[in-house]
Order: C-alpha cells, then sequence, then structure tokens
C-alpha cells in the first residue's frame, strides 16, 4: 500500500477528531479561513479538490467547522479529505496550514511511467491506479 | 607662445587644485535631510590612529561616491552636489573604542537600475582598501522603494514555492547527499532516492558538486531524476533535488539549466561565487522557466564573520533577495556553523517580511519597504538533527527549509530511516506548537512520544541525544537600549 504524503501531518498517525479540532482552533486564532476539501484523485498535480462548500471566513467557531468535516465524512466516504486554512493578509493571500483528515481504506499508489526518449533520457509521468481503475465513484 | 602654467587658474576655496580634508569637500553635511529616493549605507569604521571620525566617514562617503584624493575641476563640469555621497551621522559603536557607526546617503541616479553588480562595484568597489580607514564593514543598507521596484525579486517566491509543491503549515525538509564528493552519478541517484521516500521535501548537490572526474554533471540530473520521479511516485508528493548548475562560464551554466528543465526539475542550485551577474542571469532565466532558484552562499563567511571588517551578512540577503533567487542558505544558530541568535533572526526577517523596521536587537538598522518583492525562503543547513526540533521551530518558525544531510545520512537504519525521523519529529512539533503547548520546554518529551509510533525517530535520538556545537559567536550584536552618544 502506498500511503500519500500530501498534507503536512501525514507521516504521523492519523489525527483524532480532538488533535483535528485543535488545528482548526488554531487557524482560527491565526485569523485563517478555514476550508473542506475532498478527491478521489490524489495524483500530487491535482491541486483542485472538490470543494465541501465554501471557505468559512469569518467563522470563529470550530464547532460549526468540525460539524462540516462530519458531513463531508456522511457524503463522501472512503476518499480524501483533506482542512485548509487560508490567510489573505498581505504577502500570503495563500493557503497557510494543509492536512489530510480522511484516506481510503485501501490506496494503491501511482504507476511510474518511464517513457525512454533520446540518449538516456527518460520523460516519467504518474498514474493513478485507483483513477485508471474506474470511474469517479467507485474507485475505492 | 604662452604655456598653459601662465593662464589663469581656478582660485576658489573648494575647487582650486589641491589637498582639502574629505568633510570640507561637501562628503560631510550634518544637516542633511535624507530622501526617499536616497540608497542609505551604515558602515562601521575603525578610523588609524589620529584620524578623526567624521572624516573617516566623509572619506568613506567620497571614496565610495565621486570623490578622489585631490580637487578636480571637472567636478565643475557636473551637478556635483547631488552627486556626492553625504555622511550624515556618526554614532560611537557600543561596547568598542574607535569604533563608529557612519550612516552615508547616495543620490538613487548614481545606480544602474536593476544591477546588483552596479550597486556593489560602487559601494564596495573602491573604499574598503582606503588607507586612512584601518577596518571598514558595510553593516546594512536602506534601498528606496523607487529604486526596488527596477529589480525582479525571487523567481517564485515562498508562496508559489509552496504553491507548487502543495506542502503547508510546516518548514520544508531537506539534506545535502554526502559524502560531499566522490559518488558516482548512479550512487548519488539512490542516496537521492532514499531520502525523497523516506519524506523529504528535497535533496540537494553540495556547493561544490559541479562536475567533475568521479561525477559528471549530466550523468549526475539523470539519475537524480530517476529517484525524484520513483520517489514521487510512491509517496504521491512533489518532490525535488537541487541540480547544481554553477559551471566556468556563463554558456555552460545555461547548458545545465537548459538541460534540468529538459530532466523535469522543479528545482535548480547556484553558489555564490559564480557572482552577481551571473545570479541575476540565473534569476531571469529561473523565472522564466518555472524553476526554483536555490542559492548556496559559498564563500561568504570569508567576509561576513568578522565584526570589524567585511560585509554584514543581512546586507547579502538584501542583494540576493533583489537579485531574484528563491532560497538562500541563512544559518540554524544550533548546528555546526557561526550563527549568533539575534543576528541570524534579522536575517530571517530581512528574507521573509514584507517591509523592515528598525531593530538593533535584531541588526536592523533601517526601516525598509521591500516594495512587493517576493519573498526568499531561508535554508538552515549544517549539523542539524531531530533532537534539536523544538529549538529549529522556536528560532527559525515555519517558513524556512530545514536540511539535515548527516542528520539523514548518517542514521544507522538507513537514509529512508533518517529521513523518517526527521518528517516525524518535524510533524509532531509543529501540531504540538499549533496545540498551544509550550513546545520548546516541552520538546524532548514531545519527541519521545512521537518516537513510540516511530522506530527510526527513537534511534535517531538515542544516537544523537547529546550534540550540540557551543562555540562562542564571533559576530555578536552591537546595540544598547538607549542610543548612544553621537561623535558627529
Amino acid at each position: 500500500m502506498a500511503r500519500i504524503t500530501q498534507g503536512c501531518f501525514s507521516l504521523l498517525p492519523d489525527l483524532t477528531d480532538a488533535q483535528i479540532k485543535k488545528q482548526v482552533e488554531y487557524s482560527i486564532k491565526s485569523g485563517y479561513a478555514v476550508s473542506v476539501e475532498y478527491t478521489d484523485d490524489p495524483h500530487p498535480r491535482n491541486c483542485y479538490w472538490d470543494m465541501w462548500g465554501l471557505p468559512l471566513f469569518d467563522v470563529p467557531d470550530s464547532a460549526a467547522i468540525m460539524f462540516e468535516i462530519a458531513e463531508c465524512r456522511k457524503a463522501h466516504p472512503g476518499v480524501y479529505i483533506k482542512v485548509n486554512g487560508f490567510n489573505n493578509a498581505r504577502g500570503v493571500e495563500s493557503t497557510a496550514i494543509s492536512f489530510i483528515i480522511q484516506r481510503p481504506a485501501f490506496e494503491p499508489g501511482f504507476y511510474l511511467v518511464r517513457q525512454e526518449i533520446h540518449g538516456r533520457n527518460i520523460h516519467y509521468t504518474l498514474q493513478s491506479y485507483a483513477v485508471q481503475s474506474a470511474g469517479e465513484g467507485s474507485r475505492y | 607662445m604662452s604655456e598653459a602654467s601662465e593662464r589663469t587658474r581656478i582660485k576658489s576655496e573648494r575647487y582650486e587644485s589641491g589637498v582639502i580634508p574629505y568633510k570640507k569637500m561637501g562628503y560631510w553635511d550634518a544637516d542633511y535631510t535624507v530622501k526617499e529616493s536616497d540608497v542609505l549605507c551604515l558602515f562601521r569604521i575603525t578610523p588609524q590612529p589620529g584620524v578623526d571620525p567624521v572624516e573617516a566617514a566623509a572619506a568613506v562617503a567620497g571614496e565610495s561616491s565621486t570623490a578622489t584624493w585631490t580637487v578636480v575641476w571637472t567636478d565643475l563640469l557636473t551637478a556635483c552636489d547631488v552627486y556626492r555621497a553625504k555622511a550624515y551621522f556618526v554614532e560611537e559603536v557600543p561596547n568598542t573604542a574607535n569604533e563608529f557607526f557612519a550612516f552615508i546617503a547616495y543620490e538613487c541616479d548614481l545606480f544602474e537600475e536593476a544591477s546588483i553588480a552596479n550597486l556593489t562595484a560602487s559601494i564596495i568597489g573602491n573604499v574598503f582598501g582606503f588607507k586612512a580607514v584601518k577596518c571598514l564593514r558595510l553593516e546594512d543598507m536602506r534601498l528606496p522603494y523607487a529604486y526596488l521596484k527596477t529589480f525582479l525579486g525571487p523567481a517564485s517566491g515562498v508562496i508559489v514555492e509552496r504553491e507548487r509543491l502543495d506542502v503547508f503549515g510546516r518548514p520544508l525538509l531537506g539534506a545535502t547527499v554526502k559524502p560531499k564528493l566522490g559518488l558516482s552519478g548512479k550512487n548519488y541517484g539512490r542516496v537521492v532516492y532514499e531520502g525523497l521516500r523516506g519524506g523529504l521535501d528535497f535533496l540537494k548537490d553540495d556547493e561544490n558538486i559541479n562536475s567533475q572526474p568521479f561525477m559528471r554533471w549530466r550523468e549526475r540530473f539523470l539519475y537524480v531524476m530517476e529517484g525524484v520521479n520513483k520517489a514521487a511516485a510512491k509517496t504521491g508528493s512533489v518532490k525535488g533535488s537541487y541540480l547544481n548548475v554553477t559551471a566556468a562560464t556563463m554558456e555552460d551554466m545555461y547548458e545545465r539549466a537548459e538541460f534540468a528543465r529538459e530532466v523535469g526539475s522543479v528545482i535548480v542550485m547556484i553558489d555564490l561565487v559564480i557572482g552577481y551577474t551571473a545570479i541575476q542571469s540565473m534569476a531571469y532565466w529561473s523565472r522564466k522557466n518555472d524553476m526554483i532558484l536555490h542559492l548556496h552562499r559559498a564563500g561568504h563567511s570569508t567576509y561576513t564573520r568578522q565584526k570589524n571588517h567585511g560585509i554584514n551578512f543581512r546586507v547579502i540577503c538584501k542583494w540576493m533577495r533583489m537579485s531574484g533567487v528563491d532560497h538562500i542558505h541563512a544559518g540554524t544558530v544550533v548546528g555546526k556553523l557561526e550563527g549568533d541568535p539575534n543576528a541570524v533572526k534579522g536575517f530571517y526577517d530581512t528574507l521573509l517580511l514584507t517591509e523592515l523596521k528598525e531593530n538593533r536587537t535584531l541588526g536592523l538598522f533601517f526601516d525598509m519597504d521591500w516594495a512587493s518583492l517576493r519573498k526568499c525562503l531561508p535554508v538552515a543547513s549544517g549539523g542539524i538533527h531531530c533532537g534539536q526540533m523544538h529549538q529549529l521551530t522556536h528560532l527559525l518558525g515555519e517558513d524556512v527549509v530545514l536540511q539535515f544531510g548527516g542528520g539523514t545520512i548518517g542514521h544507522p537504519d538507513g537514509i529512508q530511516s533518517g529521513a523518517t525521523a526527521n518528517r516525524v519529529a518535524l510533524e509532531a512539533m509543529v501540531l504540538a506548537k499549533n496545540e498551544g503547548r509550550d513546545y520548546l520546554s516541552e520538546g524532548p518529551d514531545i519527541l519521545k512520544a512521537a518516537a513510540k509510533d516511530c522506530r527510526p525517530l527513537q534511534v535517531a535520538l538515542d544516537l544523537w541525544k547529546a550534540i550540540t556545537f557551543d562555540y562562542a559567536s564571533t559576530d555578536t550584536l552591537d546595540f544598547e537600549s538607549t542610543p548612544t552618544s553621537s561623535a558627529s
């Protein structure tokens, strides 16, 4: 199994809800807008996961965010879900924290395609086994 | 026929031929009002015995702008009052004998737009050998907003780099391939693969890995990219390894950089020793080719370490951010190389903030707006290990690349284990910090707890637990909380 290492806590054991809540509270305190996103295509260059609602700007209450996380889990079991904090301050205006909170039970990983071209050069590309295997909704 | 020597001579106090003190030539002006558009320099001057500090400051101003040792009539063909640099304030350096801080203002038009080569040729090109000055150090510079706007700034910058790597909320992790010299291309690629597979974001070439008989550059680039792509496939993450394109000529550098792009690298590196012109060229190239540009500060400590002479590294940080590099080695504090904690914080702020405020406790002498030049990512490299993760987090913050060369490759269970140990230690520390724990004092406990689920981390902690590098810094900051007396 190839557990993808995207997100800032992915080499730690899966976070509990209590740990997730603390990270959400940290994000709110830091002035970030928390958002929830999900996907079944974990290719490292897939930077637009599906949005679970809008980023929660000006939501001062972690309970609301934990609720949305739970709703997203219910609606999309068995796929990847991540939580982000967005910092719109001048000089950043980008994501400030991002970590995975749900994964498929089995992650089949990526096929490294090696296309031999001129000389000793190889043209590389990654293909997700899961994405190649089936259409959306039945990949895991 | 009458001789030239019989013609009427210029007879004015200022412009008749002869030698007059620099402070009487216009290079000292205690009443000067600094303009927003002026370039400002702060020099630490140690005058020769018997030389008055104001005259020394005026001489430095003169010899870094329009002066020569004797009066020249050709000055009068110019708007010479404008082009003369003005030393406008001199103060004693606290806790020293015969050292003075001298503030000097330069008209912006003295400098070619967007040229570090010209800026440096002007400011440091002449004056440092001046006999009347025993020692001279360029401590800080204020670049005006209008002048900064002519520069590229970091080709990618911290924000775009994070977006390309898809890493948010933690420092980046790297390692230099070790041993420093001697590995063949294929063996080198193995080290890259193992480190990235274990959890690092980057590996890197060392500064003197260019193209030697034991490994030529093309072999290295090809094998490194096999390692990078294989690790990317195994981890599902964007990975990179800084391919060093430093070479003997600019043409060779472009050839290597083009090949790095062809083989799909996200990042290349250069060494400071290639020179200011080459660095700027590579920054422009990098932006055009969507390449992150890492700068190794090779050779800087020949002139940045001694308090009384040279160039303070914070000035190098400013020049390099202007030039357009995306990464620069800026110190670890707790590792094997020189770095006073407050001075290093000053370097990191210089690279990362959008606006600087004068703060002498950090060695920042000027307010300076960075004019929206992107942020340059500091790199901490040299003798650090995962057992110091709480100190590194506290001292260096989140926007940094932490590089553990020996600390990855020296792990008894292999390079992957070393990489995993570092990554787990880092993630655990960031998690704890965000939770609001006092991670600096609880650091060892946090690491021990994380090590319970990560055998590689436990082994690393056991091996390196007591290693620190405690030597007195050669370059501590000089400041007092109340201003010292003006010597002017």
